[in-house]
């Protein structure tokens, strides 16, 4: 077991609020973090009281809150932070949200500080004192486990990983202040522009636990789609053909070069199942595919595979699980 | 301007892919090839050449089969190619790769000034995404990563990408030397013509080891790697798999099924 800590990047909106995936990260933390417990760092000028009820409930001991006149959405600066909280932490395992920023500055502090990085884990242990990941990998098709061998480790973790959960006693997270020293390489690269995606009023689609797709087969009628996501309480995603054709917008894309999602149920809707297409959604909990050709490569992979026009298939489930749920 | 783009050999994404008893990419089935998302970072460099007057050279690090990634550059219509060929980088990780890219970078700026480095967003392969910001940590350069746009102002000495992350949408802008990678909706790949094809026979390709570049085998390849993978195994069969023809109430059958299996 480690006798350090668990150092755990508190990803927010910015509202302040924290991403979802953020307690999936600090239960995950929990469990490998033995004695010296979790520790938070927060990067941004954003308000974190509204956080603090959560990160007590995850039994958060220590929030490092960086404290930089840079902007720390460049990956440089934030990877400087980060540095500076692994430095004040003593932690010797960084737990970050896989995404794409987060993998950026994963990347630079590897790079200075020799720690062994994995991305996009979906589970975490300790074996023989080595942390050891757990991934998916050649598009959801294999499992591995991945020890780091380095002395410290960065390991980011995708949403879903696991079903988060409140630490058995809470905590009172205390929070400190920390300068960082900003590289003066760190802010060569300026930010012109920063526009934040309007919320869709669902949830986020990297993280949603039910994910409903559309491809080309809506022909560009997403309401079946939007309609099943709604009952299910889930997000809405898309085929590059779909986004391409600008039926929705280009942040739904699902894919290698999309949203990689994993959530506990998958639905496809006329989409083929290209395997780019399955590199970003294969490794998902539960597989449901509607599609009227029975020769779609997604049929291979689907947990439940319907032979049907989406336009009829799609409203009767809808409207049966609204009977259902009553 | 000199712009060199890294690209990496992968298993077709086609194929079926394999990891080995050693956890590594099995990469003997013959279907390698240059990795898809590398010709759209290929592309941007010959477009940026074109409009700017410019020199391309593909890099890539890998065993002998590597040397087609560069070749496929080649015949695209890149100047040069340079190929890292030796046996101690197998099994290196995505840190250990960069660090030998980052090697024949400053290897080739010795020549002539480097202003760009190009790579694709990731490898297909592995798509850690980590190698081009590892690249510019190593190379101390200011990394753009993940353009969907990208343009260069020559006279100012600067480069603007805007790219799509998760929660936002960015436009950045540094000065050159930078270090850029690209998403594949940055741009439609040229195929190579004839010509091309012809012209690249006579094209040369370096082929540099690590003593060429100074590299101590010990921080690359499998004995500096980072990460070792324990164990790897194909995913088991999804069980108990459906699947039903419509014949009306397959609608309500798929609802009654969340249900059941307690996913709703
Ligand atoms: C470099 C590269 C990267 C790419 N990256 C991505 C990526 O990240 N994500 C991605 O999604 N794609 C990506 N693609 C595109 C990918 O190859 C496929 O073209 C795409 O996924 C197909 O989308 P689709 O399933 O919506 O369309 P299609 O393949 O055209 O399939 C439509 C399906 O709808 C069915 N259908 C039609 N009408 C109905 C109906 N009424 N009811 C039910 N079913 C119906 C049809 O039978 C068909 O199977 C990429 C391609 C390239 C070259």
């Amino acid at each position: 077991m480690t006798v350090t800590p668990v150092l755990v990047l508190l990803d927010h909106a910015p509202d302040g609020s924290l991403r979802p995936p953020v307690r999936e990260l600090l239960t995950l933390a929990r469990g490998v973090a033995g004695e010296a417990g979790v520790h938070g760092v927060w990067a941004g000028d954003e308000d974190l009281d509204a956080a603090l009820p959560v990160l007590a409930a995850q039994g958060v001991s220590t929030v490092h809150r960086l404290v930089t006149a840079a902007d720390v959405h460049l990956s440089a600066v934030l990877a400087d932070g980060l540095e500076a909280a692994l430095g004040a932490s003593g932690a010797s395992l960084l737990l970050l949200v896989s995404s794409f920023d987060n993998k950026e500055a994963a990347a630079r502090l590897a790079v200075r500080t020799g720690a062994g990085v994995v991305t996009d884990a979906d589970g975490l242990t300790v074996e023989d004192g080595a942390v050891v990941a757990h991934k998916t990998v050649l598009a959801g098709t294999w499992t591995t486990r991945c020890a780091v061998s380095a002395p410290s480790a960065i390991v980011t973790v995708k949403a879903n990983a696991v079903p988060a959960q409140d630490a058995a006693s809470p905590s009172s997270p205390q929070v400190v202040d920390l300068p960082v020293e900003v590289r003066a390489g760190s802010t060569r690269v300026r930010l012109v522009e920063r526009t934040e995606h309007a919320a869709s009023g669902r949830p986020d689609l990297g993280s949603a636990n039910v994910v409903v797709v559309g491809g080309r087969g809506t022909e560009g009628d997403f309401t079946a789609v939007e309609e099943l996501a709604d009952v299910l309480g889930g997000a809405v995603g898309a085929t590059r053909v779909a986004t391409d054709e600008g039926w929705i917008g280009h942040d739904a894309q699902i894919g290698q070069t999309g949203v990689t999602v994993s959530p506990r149920l998958y639905v496809g809707a006329g989409v083929s199942g290209a395997v780019h297409h399955r590199g970003g959604m294969q490794a998902s909990g539960t597989i449901v595919a509607v599609n009227s050709d029975p020769d779609a490569p997604i049929f291979e992979i689907a947990d439940f595979g319907i032979v049907g026009d989406l336009f009829t298939v799609l409203p009767q489930a809808a409207a049966e699980l609204r009977r259902l749920q009553g | 301007m000199r712009i060199v783009v890294c690209v990496k050999f992968v298993p077709d994404i086609q194929s079926d892919r394999q990891l080995g008893p050693d956890g590594r990419v099995v990469r003997d089935g013959g279907d390698g090839t240059l990795n898809e998302l590398d010709e759209n970072a290929v592309e941007a460099a010959l477009a940026l050449a074109e409009e700017h007057d410019g020199q391309v050279v593909v890099l890539t690090v890998g065993p002998d089969d590597a040397v087609d990634a560069v070749r496929k550059g080649l015949q695209m219509g890149a100047d040069e190619a340079v190929h890292v060929l030796d046996d101690d980088i197998a099994g290196a990780d995505a840190i250990g790769t960069a660090t030998v890219l980052a090697a024949a970078v400053r290897r080739l700026s010795e020549d002539a000034p480097v202003d760009l480095v190009v790579t694709g967003m990731a490898g297909l392969d592995g798509l850690t995404s980590l190698l081009p910001t590892a690249i510019a940590e190593l190379l101390d350069l200011p990394a753009l990563p993940l353009a969907s746009s990208l343009t260069v102002d020559p006279v100012a000495g600067t480069a603007t990408v805007t790219r799509r992350l998760d929660h936002a949408t960015e436009t950045l802008t540094a000065d050159l030397p930078v270090l850029v990678s690209v998403t594949d909706g940055i741009n439609e790949p040229r195929y190579p013509n004839f010509k091309g094809i012809m012209a690249a026979r006579k094209k040369p390709v370096t082929t540099w080891t690590l003593a060429d570049l100074g590299v101590d085998p010990a921080t690359v390849g499998a004995a500096g790697a980072r990460t070792r993978v324990l164990e790897a195994a194909p995913r088991p069969p999804r069980e108990d798999r459906v699947l039903v023809t419509d014949t009306g109430d397959a609608g309500a059958r798929l609802a009654a099924w969340l249900v059941e299996r307690k996913l709703v």
